[in-house]
């Protein structure tokens, strides 16, 4: 790597940068410069502005207030986050499968051009692979779709640190190993340490603890919107680490507290280890994206959607959190969208009178705020809406709800409407599996089941669901 | 499928019906009787290269069929008494269709619908100019595509030469590795700073120009015009697209394959004329070919998989 000869001027300055996302303030004002030379680890829990950090830097998103300043290679400040030198490297893979892996450098690098830019492509990001990942083993001139996943991630993590026409300065890297093996993830840490030593700067977000203390100069830990803490690495412990991420203000109020109940039957259990017992209410948690959403996708459909199921009556329902591609049935009324589930249960025509009643009753029980209910259903909030597909899951009889993150976006106040409804249903028998991003939500349950990397990392029951110990079954704690 | 191989599936369509034509009629062997064969096509490729540009960014255009018949009646009429009003319009043509690719990325408009409101307009705009059948094709257009160059007739060195040129302008150009870049991943490409705005409309605008060929390589053949002269190109293009290798989705096409896939359809057509078959059955037998061709690319693509 060229040596990144500016001084010690910092490559970005955030001087009280913040986002609102409507009401949500994702980033809450944050100061933060990191200068060449340094790696910056960046940790924190789900919605804790990890991301929304990171696209501010990159350019990507505009701050709502606050500053953010670059300096390019030259010691001149600049606005422009890619004449700085500021590359990302995305969780999502972010490459065009149909373009070869030389076609992909081009994308970025639109400096590539003239006669002969396709040989010149295929030598800059052979030369960036063999880098990052000597003995890859991956030929420039090959489509990005015949690649593995690891080996896409290979290809992009090169990309972000290939010249580009300019010098890689400062390059921000999205959980950048998850679908590494642990050979290939030493690679990269290697390359990390020589590139920072070299004078460019890395941000590393990851959930490998190990990783972590292995390549961070410095450690910033944020938490709702806000850097709670920002240490040299030294200082950090791994236990210390965890504790400076659980901050969330555990302001339950009494009553909510479920008293202990004692355990029935067990209704549900699945090879991969998620069991359920009737009216339980069981907590899925762990960092988002971590197979949760698919494992319930996949017990829901695995029950109703397959041909060989017994019988047209369901088992589960299923509560979506994505209300837009799961959920809302948008062209249709409040009251269409709560009783679908409920129609032609054995008879041929529909029962209007019946629907209207039901309409009157479920408007009560959930308390949809509306003065018609024949209304279009995008006529409502986003908390009203979920409170229609509650609606939709309840009026059925079937014995366990499925919920994908329900309450995504939704009011303080739906929230706490929605935890009593929940907890009545369950004390009337139901079984509630519960999907969350949100740790507190998660210690409402009677039994957690954390996951990582698709696996269920650990089961938690009664006293010991906290925000530690779901924090710390999150976090690979071991060497990576 | 790599890249590689997806043209040789269109090739050996091709090869095998070009052969069981001048079985069945060995007097189509000649220089004379391929022209014959394939001087259709031209028109029918241009078209189909167009109608890629399209599918090329995840796309479909409904109305190439009524946009081509205008394009032929501005060429029968305007092109021919007034020459550079003639020009003018086309390029507006051109611009419009350009327009039209802006319009469908910026209010995220579905541009099957788009494609086929707008195949009305064209359809309207072509009667208007030439309500009966009629004009004539400018002397310089008949002279071209009826030009006969030495050792291959016309039909073969334009089909040669429409893919060399649209091979370097998408596979091999930077500008075009960028636009399958939007068919494969439009966030990525956005993300690595480009506008995508301007390069659908790009992508449009390509397409309006090859069209534009097309209805001029139509009127140089056929000599005159009428507003319903191409219409069945629309369904003829989507068709060669898919025969020639490309996909619906994700920027996967071939700028030489879909110029083979409607050299085989124009052939298709010919070779079930040979078989003497009722022509109440031709179409339904082009449909078989088609289907069939497709299914052996799918069973070539579940192999891979296996594999």
């Amino acid at each position: 790597m060229e040596n990144v000869a500016s001084g010690n001027a910092p490559i970005v300055t955030l001087t009280d940068a913040e986002k609102h996302f409507g009401p949500v303030r994702a980033l809450d004002g944050v100061s933060l410069s990191i200068s060449p030379g340094e790696c910056l680890g960046l940790v924190g829990h789900n919605g804790a502005g990890k991301s929304t950090l990171v696209n501010l830097i990159n350019g990507g998103l505009a701050p709502s207030a606050g500053q953010i300043t670059y300096t390019d290679a030259l010691g001149k400040d600049t606005l422009n986050p890619m004449s700085a030198g500021v590359r990302s490297v995305f969780q999502e893979l972010s490459l065009c499968p149909n373009l070869t892996v030389a076609e992909n450098l081009r994308i970025s690098h639109s400096d590539l051009k003239g006669s002969g830019w396709r040989r010149r492509a295929r030598e800059e990001i052979s030369a960036a692979l063999d880098q990052v990942f000597p003995g890859h083993g991956i030929d420039a001139g090959i489509e990005v779709d015949q690649l593995s996943i690891a080996q896409r991630q290979m290809v992009e993590i090169a990309i972000g640190f290939s010249p580009r026409g300019s010098t890689a300065r400062l390059v921000i890297l999205d959980e950048p190993t998850s679908s590494l093996d642990a050979g290939i993830a030493e690679q990269l840490l290697d390359h990390i340490r020589t590139f920072c030593a070299a004078g460019g700067a890395v941000i590393f977000i990851t959930h490998m603890m190990g990783e972590i203390f292995a390549t961070a100069s410095r450690i910033v830990v944020m938490s709702d919107g806000k850097v709670v803490a920002d240490r040299p690495t030294t200082d950090f412990t791994r236990q210390g680490l965890v504790d400076a991420m659980g901050h969330v203000a555990a302001n339950s109020d009494p009553e909510t507290q479920s008293e202990k109940r004692v355990l029935t039957e067990e209704i549900l259990r699945t090879p991969q280890g998620l069991s359920a017992h009737r009216g339980e209410i069981v907590g899925l948690s762990g960092l988002a994206g971590h197979g949760q959403a698919e494992a319930l996708a996949r017990l829901y459909f695995e029950s109703t959607s397959s041909w060989r199921s017994l019988g047209s009556k369901s088992q589960m329902v299923f509560v979506a959190g994505d209300r837009g591609r799961d959920g809302v049935l948008p062209l249709w009324s409040i009251l269409r969208n709560a009783s679908i589930t409920v129609l032609g249960q054995g008879k041929w025509l529909l029962d209007h009178k019946a629907e209207v009643e039901f309409g009157k009753t479920w408007k009560e029980r959930v308390g949809i705020r509306t003065e018609n209910i024949d209304n279009p259903i995008l006529s409502l909030s986003g908390g009203n809406q979920q409170k229609v597909l509650f609606a939709r899951a309840l009026a059925s009889d079937a014995p366990v709800v499925i919920m994908d993150d329900p309450m995504r976006g939704v009011d303080v106040g739906t929230k706490r409407d929605v935890y009593r409804m929940i907890r009545e249903e369950a004390a009337r028998g139901r079984t509630f599996l519960w999907y969350s991003t949100e740790t507190a939500e998660v210690c409402e349950c009677d039994r957690v089941f954390v996951y990582r990397n698709h696996e269920i990392s650990a089961e938690l029951t009664g006293d010991d669901i906290t925000e530690d110990q779901i924090l710390a079954a999150s976090f690979e704690m071991q060497e990576a | 499928m790599q890249t590689k191989y997806r043209i040789l599936l269109p090739v050996i369509s091709l090869a095998v019906l070009l052969a069981a034509t001048f079985w069945m009629q060995p007097r189509t062997m000649s220089y004379f009787g391929v022209n014959l064969l394939f001087n259709l096509a031209v028109p029918i490729a241009l078209a189909t290269i167009a109608q890629m540009m399209i599918i090329m960014v995840n796309d479909i255009d409904l109305g190439m069929g009524a946009f081509v018949s205008l394009v032929a009646c501005v060429v029968a009429t305007f092109l021919h008494d007034t020459p550079v009003l003639g020009t003018f319009m086309l390029i507006g043509l051109i611009l419009s269709y350009a327009a039209m690719g802006a319009l469908i990325h910026r209010l995220e408009l579905p541009a099957i619908v788009v494609t086929l409101g707008m195949s009305f307009v064209w359809g309207g705009l072509a009667l208007f100019i030439l309500p009966s059948p009629g004009g004539a094709s400018p002397g310089w257009l008949r002279a071209l595509m009826t030009s006969k160059p030495p050792l291959m007739p016309m039909a073969v060195v334009a089909a040669i030469l429409i893919s060399i040129v649209t091979h370097l302008l998408i596979m091999r150009s930077g500008i075009g590795t960028v636009l399958r870049g939007v068919g494969g991943n439009t966030r990525a490409v956005q993300r690595a700073g480009w506008s995508v705005i301007w390069l659908k409309a790009l992508a449009y605008g390509l397409a309006g120009l090859f069209a534009v060929l097309a209805g001029m390589a139509l009127v140089g053949l056929t000599t005159s015009a009428d507003a319903n002269i191409a219409l069945r190109y629309t369904l003829l293009s989507i068709a060669g697209v898919i025969l020639g290798g490309g996909e619906f989705i994700g920027g996967k096409v071939s700028p030489t394959g879909a110029v083979i896939g409607a050299l085989t359809l124009t052939l298709a057509s010919s070779f079930l004329n040979f078989m003497r078959l009722n022509p109440d059955w031709q179409i339904g037998a082009q449909g078989a070919i088609l289907i069939l061709v497709l299914t052996a690319r799918l069973l070539f693509a579940k192999r891979e998989v296996r594999t």
